[in-house]
């Protein structure tokens, strides 16, 4: 286990360094990205520029550039006060990215912990019908139902959501966007998410129901359901104990990594829709404005949980496959 | 005269597929006795698993029709409702398959299973139920019982996994035991020691055993009697002696010419079966074996019925031959014999 948690932190921090050169390289080669040119205004002198260059370092080699945003965004993370150049900063307003990712964490936790219940769930929920009544008219509605789920862009449904539920109606049921903080208030923390959570949650219902609804397939052909089966047990035990169980384990990998990734600021359309300012909205900010070290900072942190993920989930494989356990 | 435990009266099912109705079972009949091993042997498609797992309902299903009766102690168990025929399936009968590889599901201990098996059918406490899934390992010969009930199948091999199946399906004291090809997926060494196995077990819980394979050295070990299938049909049955011995279908000699055989004189290409078993959708008129038949005539056209034609009533068989021209054409298709005799 220690040798496996080890491994695992060695290969977490390689795959960090990885992105963060990736994207590095990437701001490098895009156009419109020299940052002294943007952060100089409109019709700036080119003294103007040189100077900010100067300053910001941006006319040292591309290493240097690389090593020392790394180091200032490790010196982010350390609490405590900083000065205006030894922390990860804006090039657009100069505010401090460790700064403004703490402050979106609570809201995209929110989003994604609430959803992820809710995606969970029903997906396994409705996928178990399907499987169970396959072939009938619930399996094919059920069907139906989640490839339109599945292709529905949250950009459409959130703004449809929210403009027949919030802004049109003259007394709205729901709230119009925006987060309340759950140690304010936890009802009206649901209360605002609870539409923000739907609209990302149906993608993943439609798509978990339909995978679980395959594998269960799959597995009721299996030998030790039929064993299960002549051993005189319910159809229902069958269906829990030897079908769903042994179904559920590809689900875990397809849910760690999406849960990862929405822990890690992907809710990106829904944030924005919602007004959710959590690190997912950040992120499109940044991109918007070509901002690097805000995009920098995201990339690291989602990174940094889809890794994370990775390696929770093959511990809690190994708890559900016997066969994969070290033995 | 032993129990009859089993009576099988007239057994036809058949499967509604996309490409028509598969006959897959078209009446069959048979009695179990205590005590006995009944061997049913047939090629790929026979309907010989089908007509076992039919007796535990395995094959219930909305594109499944029955015909017939299964008798078991004056219950009509094709009648059964489901939830009644769960009281059957593990408890009274007990079936064991084919691989044993994937006939455990890999994520429970091997005792946990076992386990299972006992308390759906009988109110023991949990640690008396494990105590006697130790008890039936130690029985199947599974060393260290005690520490091995708390493996999970894939620290079984496969024979051990056999014998697994073999100690899950005795745990509630079956009377019969229907064991599905039970050696097919097994080393020649080790299907020995199942079926030895299997024929002691069965004195020891006093079951009667059917015994299903394609393989009639398999049978030739264990059974009493002998069911030959052929296209969902039986078409020689008789007790192992008469069916080894004095084989009156054409499609057993067949069978018997393709077992390589040690002291005969090496043939010089083992004797095979011409031809395909035939879809079960478009059965051949008449004689269902006809078109493979090298024996075949014109009275072929019309199915002959399942009877006796020879002094021994119990030995029955589907074939329009006389007795003698059987005798005599019979020893061109199981090669060798002629030379020995």
């Amino acid at each position: 286990m220690l040798v496996f948690i080890i491994r695992r932190l060695l290969g977490m921090f390689a795959v960090l360094i990885a992105v963060s050169i990736l994207v590095f390289i990437i701001f490098i080669l895009i156009p419109g990205g020299d940052p002294a040119e943007r952060m100089a205004g409109k019709n700036p002198t080119q003294q103007n520029i040189i100077n900010i260059r100067e300053k910001w370092g941006f006319n040292r080699p591309f290493y240097i550039q690389y090593l020392r945003m790394m180091q200032k965004a490790g010196t982010g993370l350390i609490p405590g006060r900083h000065g205006q150049y030894d922390v990860l900063r804006s090039f657009q307003n100069r505010t401090d990215v460790v700064d403004q990712i703490v402050r979106g964490i609570p809201i995209t936790f929110s989003l994604a912990i609430g959803a992820a219940v809710i995606w969970l769930f029903f997906g396994i929920l409705v996928g178990f019908i399907a499987a169970v009544t396959a072939g009938r008219w619930s399996d094919r509605l059920i069907t139906t139902l989640a490839l339109i789920g599945i292709s529905m862009p949250v950009f459409f449904l959130g703004i449809v959501v929210r403009y027949y539920l919030t802004e049109k109606p003259a007394h709205a049921l729901f709230p119009d966007g925006g987060y309340y903080p759950l140690t304010k208030d936890p009802i009206q923390w649901a209360y605002h998410l609870i539409l923000p959570w739907l609209v990302l949650a149906i993608l993943f219902i439609g798509f978990y129901a339909r995978v679980l609804r395959s594998n269960m397939l799959d597995v009721m052909n299996e030998d030790y359901v039929r064993t299960a089966r002549a051993k005189g047990l319910g159809p229902k035990i069958v269906m829990q104990r030897h079908v769903l169980r042994n179904s559920l384990i590809p689900i875990v990998t397809l849910f760690g990594l999406d849960f990862a990734a929405v822990i890690g600021g992907a809710a990106i359309l829904t944030e924005t829709v919602f007004e959710l300012h959590g690190v997912g909205w950040y992120a499109a900010q940044s991109v918007g404005d070509l901002d690097l070290p805000p995009i920098m900072g995201v990339t690291l942190y989602g990174a940094f949980f889809i890794v994370l993920f990775s390696a929770v989930i093959d511990i809690i494989y190994a708890y559900l496959d016997p066969r994969i356990r070290p033995t | 005269m032993a129990e009859t435990l089993l009576e099988v009266k007239d057994l036809k099912v058949r499967f509604a597929t996309e490409d028509g109705i598969v006959r897959a079972v078209d009446g069959v009949s048979f009695e179990l006795e205590r005590g006995q091993v009944l061997g049913i042997v047939g090629e790929s498609g026979s309907g010989k698993s089908v007509t076992a797992m039919t007796l535990l309902g395995l094959t219930r299903d909305r594109n499944t029709e029955f015909e017939g009766q299964v008798v078991y102690k004056g219950r009509d168990l094709l009648a059964l409702p489901e939830s009644g025929l769960r009281d059957v399936r593990g408890n009274e009968i007990a079936m064991i398959f084919q691989d044993p590889m994937t006939s455990l599901n890999p994520v429970y201990r091997v005792g946990d299973q076992i386990v299972e098996a006992i308390l759906t059918h009988e109110s023991v406490s949990k640690r008396d139920a494990r105590r006697r899934a130790i008890e039936l390992l130690r029985q199947v010969g599974i060393p260290q019982p005690e520490q091995r009930v708390y493996d999970y199948p894939h620290q079984f091999s496969g024979g051990m996994r056999q014998r697994a199946m073999i100690a899950m399906a005795l745990s509630c004291n079956p009377d019969i035991l229907i064991a599905d090809e039970p050696t097919t997926a097994l080393d020649v060494t080790i299907q020995a020691q199942i079926l030895e196995l299997i024929d002691r077990l069965k004195d020891d819980f006093d079951s009667a055993v059917i015994l299903i394979t394609h393989d009639l050295g398999v049978v030739a070990e264990v059974a009493n009697e002998i069911i030959v299938m052929y296209a969902g049909r039986v078409v020689e049955r008789g007790k192992k002696r008469d069916v080894f011995y004095d084989p009156q279908m054409p499609y057993t000699w067949g069978l018997l010419g393709s077992i390589p055989r040690l002291d005969r004189p090496k043939p010089e290409k083992l004797h095979s079966i011409k031809g395909m078993p035939p879809s079960l959708i478009n059965l051949p008129r008449g004689c269902k074996f006809r078109p493979r038949c090298p024996h075949a005539f014109n009275r072929c056209d019309e199915e002959p019925e399942l009877k006796s034609n020879v002094p021994e009533s119990s030995h029955l068989d589907r074939c329009w031959l006389t007795v003698d021209d059987k005798r005599r054409l019979r020893e061109t298709t199981i090669a060798g014999e002629s030379r020995v005799a």
